[in-house]
């Protein structure tokens, strides 16, 4: 049996009823999002420009500090809240986004991130994440992606390439990698972006549009670790070749890749299968276009899946962003209805009555 | 009315058993509210199939229920059977062992049929061949007779056979002098949508009754007087759902927000079902995709300043662990209620057994120490359950519940308090910084504690002045920034288990009228009802012994070790292999014994009398 939940009004913003800094507040800076605490990632890892970067982006939001709070498990990544002047907690390996689940759900007066790395996440973790995601729990999930287990000293991770050499893979790794993307949406995901560390103006972008979603908003963030796995990711960091490979999406617009002499346009194939092709044999009433809000998730997916391990095209940009009540907002609209249906929280009365029951008897 | 006797009795003994699909559990609880109704105190047993509905007529498809009622107090659900109900030869051949010669059997004769006498291996019919003749045996057509009641009802046959089980209630109820009123409004809220149905099911009941009124069969009904009880309003209360309220009542009491994190599991589901139902009352429940985001949907709550509490059974904890490993580094209160199960494994998911206690006390990695609270009876759940959120709260740690199978399931009347008579549980947040930098700032230190509590401050999200982050890896002490110094790895391991060792229990209190008892029984959980049965026997035999029950396994009561040397034998019933005589013993290094029993069910009431008289002797 199902029942109409005949409820709630959706809330368009995902920081909706977290308090906003006083307008005769001094404006915060990234000063303000910096702890006292000794950063401790090695030279060079990734995890110091985004972390740079989330720091620099958390102003804009115009929240009270205090109602800012970052969740992680464990990794390299999860050491993130430490560096950040809000209230965090470090928690265990994968299980941030349960224990987000609960804070978000008791709190809704909290803006709640999830910093979490692609073992974390993806491997031990991997539960947790899918159920946020089909539950679509108000959470900003910063999944940072470097394709290898940095803490534990360098063995392969759910998205290490097939083939790829690694402590714990001295032959070459036989597991074929998660695609986090296409993970995302096929997990039911509302809100699925992919950015890059090194390009903190589209990753600001990102990280904005995903705070501002009402529900989970997973940003996968490529992210180099210079000691167990270098140069991951220069293939689209290369300024020489990135245009002919980066993938950038934007909504309402066509879906194209390489530079403006050569530039492909995407199109669907007589198998319908989605194709690059050259600009000037495309026919435009084949582009692809790409719709981030649309309903179906199909389209989404497939560009998700234009992804190769060799890195011929890499699609960046916000894949799917959709509106669906979130899990948080429904479970306390079940709450707060039953409440206004009996005219108001409980009081010492309506709890002696429910101790009695129904089936009560009196000894004198 | 009836035109037969009744006679008067002091005490009886009913077994209900059939086929899982009969109906049985049913007709045992509405026998009992009926029962509670008349003012009678009792205690019930259920005893189920973990298969939901096990092939028809075969011996582990059945399901019982057992219910003693009495004129007077009663502690246990009685050892054995004055009455069996057998709805079929399954059900007569799954019981009789537990039925003394003597007692009464009422069997179902429709269904005792060559293919289901085959089914169970009888060769002959029991009920024929004379082997039960040291029994009472009513051998009954109760379905035919309920098919017959319900000739004019636009039903099929299959319809009419379902409503058997009411028939058997009526008829039970005619011999035992129990009105039918409350199981006929249960009826018409049960069925009210289903007119025809809900007819034909009174039409059962009333039958049942006027035929024990009219058959020869029957040549006496039984009258069993009310018990004395003191005064006030009562309830018919199972464990589980005694923990539900408990839980309400401490999140009424505490004005913390109750938010429950949990994962169906038998046989605790039962506490998951109650509390979403519960809404009204404040409480959110979420069913997590595991057992181990249960618990960290609940610790997460409690992060914001809620009540945060997880609902399993053993198999659960164990997932759980490393969670519980967290709270007790971030020292956040979190509630852990573990009903009990047969183990290893997925062992007796709907059988009881108290194996739990170590994984409790010590199933975790390092050193981590948890509060450990025990029910002792069905309704005693309500108080376990304030209690643990009162050490919670107090000394922000994760506290256990060890409930268990019996008390989840079984019953008794319930002397229901008044709200406002309950334990005020006041919680106070940190609202200002607590210490001072090298700088001279006023700054919050998340480690810094109440000199006697020892616990941290519990300083929310939304608090302004006072963000933090807390984790799993060792704090310093005091500012609970990351540290890896061996001396203050030291001494955190220690402040942590110093903060449990303190939590205030208050003293053991022994029974022992006599003063001069040798022997003290001493339990924990619910071999409460059973070892205080067992003493009542013994006394009544003429021996003096004592007896006390552990509430507080962790940290246990400070006169504890006074209490064990004051005895020449300390006897400690446990359903494990002696789990707490171990800590018993290595604690306080007494030579204590052990009786244990992994049966799935609770202790008889002559097995334990007989190990106290066994004891008596020995020693003297
Ligand atoms: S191991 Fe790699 S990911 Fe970890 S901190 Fe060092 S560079 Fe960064």
């Amino acid at each position: 049996m199902t029942i109409d939940l005949g409820m709630p009004q959706l809330l368009a913003n995902g920081l909706a009823g977290v308090p906003a800094l006083a307008a005769d507040a001094a404006k915060q800076t990234k000063k303000d999002f910096t702890s006292d605490q000794e950063v401790r990632w090695c030279p060079g890892c990734g995890d110091y420009v985004i972390l740079a970067t989330v720091q620099g982006f958390l102003p804009e939001l115009g929240l009270k500090r205090e109602n800012v709070v970052f969740v992680s498990g464990i990794g390299c990544s999860s050491r993130f809240p430490y560096y950040v002047e809000t209230y965090g907690m470090h928690s265990i390996h994968g299980r941030a986004p349960a224990i987000a689940t609960g804070l978000v759900t008791a709190r809704p007066d909290l803006s709640v991130w999830v910093v979490t790395g692609d073992g974390d996440a993806l491997s031990i973790g991997g539960n947790h994440l899918i159920h946020a995601m089909r539950r679509n729990v108000n959470l900003t999930i910063l999944l940072f992606n470097n394709q290898i287990y940095g803490l534990t000293k360098g063995q392969y991770s759910p998205t290490s390439k097939v083939g790829q050499v690694t402590k714990s893979t001295p032959m070459g790794s036989v597991d074929q990698p998660f695609n986090p993307v296409s993970l995302a949406l096929g997990a039911e995901a509302t809100f699925v972006a992919r950015a890059m560390e090194s390009d903190r103006a589209e990753l600001t972008t990102i990280l904005k549009a995903a705070a501002q979603h009402r529900g989970t908003a997973l940003v996968e963030i490529y992210q180099n670790c210079p000691i167990f796995n270098d140069g991951a990711f220069d293939l689209i960091k290369d300024r020489t070749q990135q245009e002919a490979r980066l993938v950038r999406l934007r909504a309402g617009e066509p879906v194209t890749v390489g530079t403006e002499e050569e530039r492909k346009v995407l199109v669907r194939g007589t198998d319908g299968g989605l194709v690059f092709v050259p600009e000037a044999e495309a026919d435009p009433a084949a582009y692809v276009i790409h719709e981030p809000g649309a309903a179906d998730p199909s389209q989404a997916f497939a560009l998700s899946r234009l992804d190769t391990a060799d890195m011929t095209h890499v699609p960046m940009g916000i894949f799917r962003q959709v509106e669906r009540p979130s899990y948080d907002d429904l479970v306390r609209a079940q709450v707060d209805g039953a409440q206004d249906v009996a005219g108001g929280p409980a009081g010492d009365a309506d709890l002696d009555a429910l101790l009695r029951g129904n089936d009560s008897w009196t000894v004198a | 009315m009836s035109s037969k006797t009744v006679e008067s009795i002091d005490r009886v003994v009913i077994r209900f058993a059939g086929d899982s699909g009969d109906g049985m559990q049913l007709t045992g609880d509405r026998f009992t509210s009926d029962t509670a109704a008349m003012g009678n105190d009792l205690s019930t047993l259920p005893n189920f199939p973990a298969e939901i509905r096990a092939p028809q007529g075969t011996l582990p498809g059945v399901s019982s229920f057992q219910l003693h009622f009495a004129d007077h107090d009663v502690l246990t659900p009685g050892d054995a059977p004055d009455v069996l109900v057998a709805m079929n030869p399954a059900a007569l051949k799954a019981n009789l062992a537990d039925v003394p010669r003597g007692a009464t059997i009422i069997a179902n004769t429709d269904e005792f049929g060559t293919r289901n006498l085959a089914k169970v291996g009888y060769a002959a019919n029991p009920l024929e061949d004379g082997s039960l003749e040291s029994w009472h045996v009513h051998g009954l057509p109760l379905t035919s007779m309920t098919v017959e009641a319900l000739a004019d009802f636009d039903l099929t046959r299959k319809e009419k056979e379902r409503a058997k089980n009411m028939f058997a209630l009526g008829l039970l109820s005619w011999m035992y002098s129990r009105p039918t009123d409350a199981t006929e409004n249960f009826l018409a809220k049960k069925f009210g949508s289903k007119p025809e149905i809900l007819a034909a099911n009174l039409k059962a009941l009333a039958a049942g009754v006027a035929y024990g009124e009219t058959t020869e069969e029957f040549v006496s009904a039984y009258a069993v007087g009310p018990a004395p009880m003191p005064a006030g309003t009562y309830r018919n209360i199972t464990g589980n759902a005694a923990l539900a309220l408990g839980l309400v009542a401490a999140s009424h009491r505490s004005g913390l927000p109750l938010v429950l994190g949990s994962y169906p599991i038998t046989p605790a589901s039962d506490i998951l079902h109650t509390l979403s139902s519960l809404k009204r009352h404040g409480v959110t429940t979420m069913q997590a995709e595991d057992e181990i985001a249960g618990i960290g949907m609940a610790l997460g709550a409690s992060f914001g300043g809620a009540l945060g509490v997880t609902t399993t059974s053993g198999p659960g904890v164990a997932l759980k662990s490393e969670t519980i490993g967290l709270a007790v580094s971030l020292e956040l209160p979190l509630v852990i209620v573990d009903v009990q199960r047969g183990g290893p494994s997925t062992g007796l998911p709907t059988k009881t057994e108290q194996a739990d206690l170590l994984q409790a006390m010590f199933g975790r990695n390092g050193e981590s120490p948890v509060p450990i609270v025990a029910p002792q009876t069905p309704s005693d759940c309500f108080d376990a359950a304030m209690e643990a959120v009162r050490i919670a709260t107090t000394y922000r740690t994760p506290v256990f519940v060890l409930s268990d199978g019996y008390l989840a399931n079984g019953s008794e009347p319930w002397l229901v308090p008044e709200v406002s008579s309950l334990p005020a549980l006041e919680v106070e947040f940190a609202t200002e910084p607590n210490g001072v930098d090298a700088q001279g700032n006023r700054v919050f230190h998340p480690y810094q504690r109440d000199a006697e509590t020892l616990a941290r401050p519990w300083a929310v999200p939304g608090t302004a002045g006072l963000e933090h982050r807390i984790g799993g890896i060792e704090k310093a002490d005091v500012t609970g920034n990351i540290s890896y110094d061996p001396d203050n790895h030291d001494r955190m391991t220690r402040l942590r288990q110093a903060k449990v060792d303190g939590v205030t229990v208050p003293d053991l209190e022994v029974d022992d009228p006599s003063g001069s008892a040798r022997v003290l029984m001493l339990g924990w959980g619910s071999t409460y009802g059973p070892i205080a049965a067992a003493v009542r026997a013994a006394r009544k035999a003429g021996h003096a012994v004592a007896r006390t029950h552990l509430r507080h396994l962790n940290p246990f009561p400070a006169n504890l070790g006074e209490v064990l040397a004051a005895y020449d034998r300390v006897i400690v019933p446990e359903m494990n292999l002696g789990q707490l005589a171990l800590l018993l013993r290595a604690k306080y290094l007494v030579d204590v014994r052990s009786h244990t029993a992994v049966r799935g069910l609770p202790f008889t009431t002559t097995e334990l009398a007989d190990v106290i008289t066994a004891a008596i002797e020995e020693l003297a």
